[in-house]
């Protein structure tokens, strides 16, 4: 009886086992030898469990570990035991077969540990935090009982590499930002800088001034979603949210029209396309959320022009289909504001004019890509070939190839913009998805004749014998700059140029062009300043401003009137039909007929428009009084990279 | 013998003259008439150990010197005779030699023989310790006897019952373990199956190691039972009481329970009333019963040591900040800092000279001036302005982290690791530096003002420096008051000091040949103390090699030693549950302390050293007063192992950090006022302990999952305490 409570205090090596052990030396025992010696192991293993209890008390530990058992073992001059001392908890498993208990032993390659190139844990240096607990003996000044923030601290290398790349790549020095910038694209132990990369990029918002800057941070964007290393994770929609902000917002740099700020959204749009289809699938709804926020920024009328264009240029870059779905639908509405400026013949106006031109052009290019997309798509679908929608896609332009499938992720469109990135959430709030149908091809072909005439006709049915997409924009986006200004003009640089007649013939004067015109200083200022109510004011600022587009850049009073959307005149050549429909409808607006032009909408949408659709609050922008000497250098941004 | 022995007369002047010199019986008078033959067989039982450590020419002397003709191979037999004629003075004396004999195996430092290894094969003396058990009774009638006294003891009336009830576990234990050495296996075990459940529950971890315990073989070696052996279990009992279980035990001829209480408990008789249950129970819990009263009679000088005069030259900017004040208050404060205290000299002070202590060198002044000016900057802390709490988090302390210091002026911190190392950081934002090279130094100006400035090598700056050296865990680190050197003591059975202007280690101090749990600096530089698992206690002086005095006396490892503020005296305290304070001057153990129920791991005297705490593996602190030897106060609160304990710099609170990842605050004064010690309790040391931990209680604080194990208060008050984070 006591035999058997005995046992249930302390655990017992039974004799069976010694026989066991002693069998696989060699030896046999007696019963009783065995019985003898179970129970004199059984007392020193509890001798030396007892004694080593003491070495985990004075290491303030709870836990008894192995090395406290061997020094036990050791101070009682007896042998320690090899092989137990890992930190990581020993697997102790049953044998059901032969009623064996046993400790895991896997068998560890040498060579894979020696090579492995993960960092083992606990490799980190030893070091002392201090932070004040309790204040006064009172005041809790974080929570009680949690883990301390600072358990992950940044080793001195790490810290020292991060002080390096971010000089180096925000620095002067253009040889060291490239060192800089490639060795974190390819650097594989910087997963814990991420963070703090992250959050130097997310200060974009405050060198907003800075091109140059703004370009180094989007380089080191785009170096840190290349890197192969790094798991981007959430942070994925704080660089999105950097890099949003860079395409749409009125950065402070493009108050200077000498600052190329169009070639920044452009590369900008490039670099969230790439991200979104690297890493879009990290974070769920974010196609969405981002055409959610470029749709915001497209039918905001109070927006400047450089903010339109991000958008337009960010939709070409996320492929035809976010340009069909956002940018296609808003086209009708937003056309007739962008109509306006570009009728503005005023020195005034010229810069923002011009800022229209650059606008315009984008679009052309992102609905030709649509068209062609679509056209393509349609074809290759009745064929079933994806050898041509491969080659019509590296054709069009080399942004094509960073996007292997153009269309989105298959998601909900219902899906609510979530907060995230304050720029996406910005964007969602606002705006609801309208009702969406796909338009048939011709029909868009047909709608879209109606905004740009000949060019579009042009650029379509030449698109596929045209080599390449290069030698397409750039010609167009010339086309779209200098057609306003003055037809014959352009018509020197291209084959065949006769779109937008109607302009040509409403147009003729040359102070279009920002080239010959400057912009009187005082106009954007009064532009700004009076917005809709103008717009759907009295007839009187119509005659005054018809008189000041008479009389351009006369005098400063005239110029006030921002937007004298008077200048259209029914266009005398070209597809009459259309023309006069564009005519009609500017007319119209001006004249209160809007029922007039809605009339020729093929899409509901533009009922469904408030009456003042584009509200002509122009950003501060253009406010120069030299003649714009970029002109050259920023026509160049449409074909930049996408 | 005279084991037992009336409270009146003051037989037993045990003072433990030597370290080495255990309660052993050679004190007894009453054992005259039968002194020779027993000092024969000590002296055979020394010769039988020199011979078989084949120290033939010291077996050769000690013959020459007590004249001794006999054949050394007598002393079996007559170790046998002595057991088997049941001659029980006699084996009791002899269980007494071998008992010096252990200890001084032990302790190693004995002249006469060079350690062996401890608990090796030390087999005669241990079977002489045992052969005291070899009287033999009827194996069966064990438990009649033991049921027949309990019986007797529940009958008795209340009062008595709880006195008496205190002769319950070492007469279990004496008895369990007679009946192991005889070979009565099944009956000690049946003996313990029906009688361990009556004993108190603080036992419960020496009754573990008994169960284990079922054969002869296996007492050889075990150190519990040479405890439970070599020392008299002391219990005190009221005279009354005493007269009631004698005349009992005559009585029934109960002479086996007779004989264990005659040899092997010591019963210290008292005068007066029988003492309660809560009384009692709060005073014993250690592995040898209670301290004797006679312990703790010494007087204690605990109080403070005359501050050196120092001038406090006021600066310049102090000046101009006290005149902007008003000019009324400049002269009262610095008349209050120069501190009344150390004009008058403490009645209880030791003298200044008592134990030689460094001069003063001029940086000490300048460091005493610095204190005082923080001093004066001091929040005065109370129940209503609690300290504000900085805790030192050790992150990536992988390698586990067991010790850690802080300088006085709270500028540096040392940690002790178990990987061997001891690292030491800054606290202050400036940087660690080395003394430059020999050749460097060479090239310095040596008459320039700023000479001490430059003999550092800028190149070596750094937050923190790590000492290599230990081969074993680093269980202890104190930092020197100068804070020129560091001690670290480990389980490699060394203690090394470091230079902090070096940073190399300057002496590797051996002595403890077993593991060294902790060690600190005096409080006046230049001696310290270590005490390990080898039970000695020792102190050093930096620049010898060899400890000056060695204490003796605690029955299980030290885990923790302080010395005392006026450092004349050193406390340490022990897995046997008592707190021993010893006297530096001529090593006497001068204080005894029991009523923990748990290994002793912290230590902590009150800043005017009249108090001490301490703190256990049981979660509670005990107040102690030392000029009294008494016990005065009870936290109970914590949950865990208690590693830290802090006075702050006035003493008005009383700081405590564990293991359950808390700090807690004590009302220290209040705890202090509570207690009544009147000139009775004084002389009986009968402790009525109030139970007002939680009024006393006045915070408790929780670390980020971080054991704390250690607290430091700043010389403004600020409480800083120490842990690495776990996080498991």
């Amino acid at each position: 009886m006591t035999e058997a409570r005995e046992e249930r205090r302390f655990a017992e090596v039974p004799r069976e086992s010694i026989k066991l052990m002693a069998e696989s030396a060699g030896v046999e025992l007696g019963d009783d030898v065995a019985a003898m010696l179970a129970e004199d192991v059984c007392y020193r293993l509890r001798e030396a469990t007892q004694n080593s209890s003491q070495f985990m008390r004075h290491a303030k530990r709870r836990k008894l570990t192995v090395e406290d058992f061997n020094r036990a073992l050791r101070w009682s001059n007896t042998e320690t035991i090899c092989g137990y001392g890992a930190q990581d908890a020993l697997p102790f498993r049953p044998l059901k077969e032969g009623e064996l208990f046993f400790v895991e032993d896997r068998e560890v390659n040498l060579v894979e540990l020696a090579l492995a190139t993960n960092i083992p844990k606990g490799c980190a240096e030893t070091m002392v935090r201090v932070h004040v607990s309790y204040l006064d003996g009172k005041g809790n000044l974080e929570p009680q009982g949690t883990v301390p923030s600072a358990v992950q601290s940044l080793s001195d290398d790490l810290l020292k590499y991060y002080q390096q790349i971010t000089r180096a790549i925000l620095g002067e020095d253009p040889h060291l930002m490239k060192v800089a910038l490639l060795d974190l694209q390819s650097n594989s132990k910087i997963a814990a800088l991420l963070p703090y990369f992250v959050y130097v990029i997310s200060g974009v918002k405050s060198v907003s001034h800075d091109l140059d800057q703004l370009n180094r941070l989007l380089h080191m964007v785009k170096s840190l979603v290349q890197n192969p290393y790094l798991y981007l994770g959430s942070y994925v929609r704080s660089l999105v949210s950097s890099v949003m902000y860079c395409i749409l917002e009125p950065l402070a740099a493009s108050i200077n029209p000498l600052n190329d700020h169009w070639t920044l959204r452009d590369y900008a749009a490039l670099l969230l396309s790439h991200i979104f289809w690297t890493h879009g699938d990290l974070v769920s709804g974010l196609y969405h959320q981002i055409l959610l926020s470029l749709q915001k920024v497209l039918s905001d009328p109070v927006r400047p022009l450089c903010s339109h264009y991000g958008a337009v240029v960010g939709l070409h870059a996320l492929g035809w289909k976010a340009v069909e779905r956002v940018l296609y639908p808003h086209l009708p509405a937003y056309w007739a504001n962008l109509q306006a400026v570009l009728d503005d013949y005023s020195v005034s106006n010229a810069q923002v004019k011009a800022d229209g031109h650059k606008v315009y052009g984008a679009i052309l290019v992102a609905v030709e890509r649509l068209l062609k997309m679509k056209d393509v798509s349609l074809t290759g679908a009745a064929e079933g070939s994806a050898a041509a929608l491969q080659n019509s896609a590296g054709g069009v332009i080399g942004f094509r190839e960073s996007s292997p499938g153009l269309s989105p992720p298959p998601e909900p469109l219902s899906e609510p913009p979530l907060g995230i990135a304050s720029h996406l959430q910005a964007g969602g709030a606002g705006c609801q998805w309208e009702e969406w149908t796909p338009v048939s091809l011709p029909a868009m072909y047909c709608e879209l004749y109606s905004f740009f005439g000949d060019s579009l006709a042009v650029r379509f049915s030449t698109g596929p014998a045209l080599g390449g997409a290069p030698s397409a924009t750039p010609i167009q986006s010339s086309d779209s700059r200098k057609e306003p200004g003055n037809g014959t003009a352009n018509l020197e640089s291209t084959r065949k140029m006769p779109q937008l007649t109607a302009n040509m013939n409403i147009s003729p004067r040359q102070d279009g062009s920002p080239r010959t015109e400057p912009a009187p200083p005082s106009l954007a200022a009064t532009a700004s300043g009076r917005s809709l109510a103008r717009s759907s004011s009295s007839s009187s600022s119509v005659t005054r401003s018809r008189s000041s587009s008479s009389r351009p850049g006369r005098s400063a009073s005239q110029s006030r009137d921002i937007f004298p959307k008077t200048r259209f005149t029914p266009p005398q050549a070209g597809p009459p039909a259309f023309s006069f429909l564009i005519g009609g409808r500017q007319m119209g607006r001006r004249c209160q007929g809007r029922r007039f032009q809605t009339s020729f909408t093929p899409t509901p949408l533009l009922t469904s428009l408030p009456p003042r659709a584009y509200a002509h609050k122009l950003p501060v922008i253009g406010r120069v009084s030299k003649p714009v000497r970029r002109w050259t250098c920023s026509h160049y941004s449409l074909y930049l990279p996408l | 013998m005279a084991a037992v022995q009336d409270g009146g007369s003051e037989l037993e002047g045990e003072k433990e003259p030597k370290p080495e010199l255990m309660n052993d019986g050679s004190t007894a008078p009453a054992a005259a008439p039968s002194s020779r033959p027993e000092d024969q067989q000590t002296l055979l039982a020394v010769l039988q150990f020199l011979k078989r450590n084949k120290l033939i020419e010291s077996v050769d002397a000690l013959r020459r010197e007590a004249g001794l003709a006999d054949e050394p191979e007598e002393a079996p037999g007559s170790e046998a005779a002595g057991g088997a004629g049941g001659a029980a003075a006699g084996s009791g004396e002899l269980g007494d030699a071998g008992a010096l004999l252990s200890r001084v195996s032990g302790g190693s430092q004995s002249a006469a023989a060079p350690a062996p290894a401890k608990g090796g094969d030390d087999q005669p003396d241990v079977s002489v310790v045992l052969s005291a058990y070899s009287q033999q009774g009827d194996p069966s009638l064990y438990q009649v006897y033991y049921s027949g006294l309990k019986k007797f003891i529940e009958s008795v009336l209340d009062c008595h019952r709880a006195e008496l009830s205190q002769l319950f576990y070492p007469l279990f234990v004496h008895m369990y373990l007679e009946l192991v050495y005889n070979n009565h296996e099944s009956e000690a075990k049946s003996f313990f199956e029906k009688f361990n459940g009556d004993q108190e529950c603080y036992y419960q971890d020496d009754l573990r190691v008994l169960s284990g315990l079922t054969k002869k073989e296996h007492m050889k070696g075990n150190e519990t039972l040479l405890d439970f052996r070599t020392s008299r279990f002391v219990l005190r009992i009221s005279r009354d009481s005493y007269q009631l279980l004698k005349r009992h035990l005559q009585e029934r001829q109960n002479n086996q329970i007779w004989n264990i209480i005659q040899e092997h408990l010591y019963i210290d008789i008292f005068d007066g009333m029988p003492r309660s249950k809560s009384q009692i129970d709060s005073m014993s819990g250690s592995l040898a019963g209670e301290a004797k009263r006679e312990d703790n009679k010494t007087k204690v000088y605990y109080g403070l040591l005359k501050e050196p005069e120092i001038e406090v030259p006021l600066d310049d900017e102090d000046e101009e900040a006290e005149n902007e004040e008003g000019k009324p208050k400049k002269k009262k404060p610095k008349k209050d800092s120069m501190g009344s205290k150390s004009k008058k000299q403490d009645p209880n002070a030791p003298q200044q000279n008592r134990i030689p202590l460094p001069e003063l060198k001029d940086s000490d002044k300048l460091d005493k001036i610095m204190y005082m000016k923080e001093a004066t900057k001091r929040i005065r802390l109370g129940p209503e302005s609690l300290p504000s709490i900085c805790f030192y988090t050790f992150l990536n302390a992988y390698q586990g982290l067991t010790a850690v210091d802080f300088t006085d002026d709270s500028s540096l911190l040392a940690g002790g690791f178990a990987d061997s190392t001891v690292r030491v950081w800054s606290v202050t934002p400036k940087k660690l530096r080395k003394v430059k090279s020999a050749a460097d130094l060479g090239m310095i100006d040596k008459e320039s003002d700023d000479v001490l400035e430059r003999i550092m090598d800028e190149k070596t700056a750094s937050e923190c420096k790590i000492l290599y050296g230990h081969s074993g865990p680093v269980y202890g680190v104190s930092f020197s008051p100068d804070r020129n050197y560091l001690l670290s003591s480990s389980e490699d059975g060394t203690i090394r000091l470091w230079s902090l202007q070096t940073f190399t280690c300057l002496v590797a101090y051996k002595g403890h040949n077993y593991p060294v749990w902790d060690t600190q600096f005096s409080p006046y530089g230049y001696y310290f103390v270590s005490g390990g698992h080898d039970r000695v206690a020792r102190l050093w002086a930096t620049d010898h090699y060899q400890p000056l005095r060695m204490f003796a006396g605690h029955l299980a490892d030290i885990t923790c030693t302080r010395f005392h503020p006026n450092s004349n005296y050193v406390a340490t305290g022990s897995a046997d549950r008592t707190i021993r304070l010893w006297d530096v001057l001529n090593g006497h153990c001068v204080r005894v302390l029991t009523g923990h129920k748990g290994p002793i791991h912290t230590l902590a005297f009150s800043p005017n050293g009249k108090y001490l705490a301490s703190g256990s593996t049981d979660g509670r602190v005990l107040l102690w007063d030392i000029g009294h030897g008494l016990m005065i106060g009870e936290l109970k609160g914590h949950t865990d192992t208690i590693y830290a304990l802090r006075f702050s710099r006035d003493g008005e609170i009383l700081a405590s950090g564990s293991m359950d990842n808390t700090v807690r605050l004590w009302d220290a004064i209040r705890a202090f006022d509570d207690v009544e010690t009147d000139d009775f309790t004084a002389a009986t040391g009968h402790v009525h302990l109030p139970d007002n931990s939680q009024e006393l209680l006045l915070g408790t604080y929780l670390s980020k999952s971080t054991p704390v194990i250690h607290l430091h208060f700043t010389r403004r008050n600020l409480l800083l305490s120490a842990g690495a984070y776990n996080s498991q």
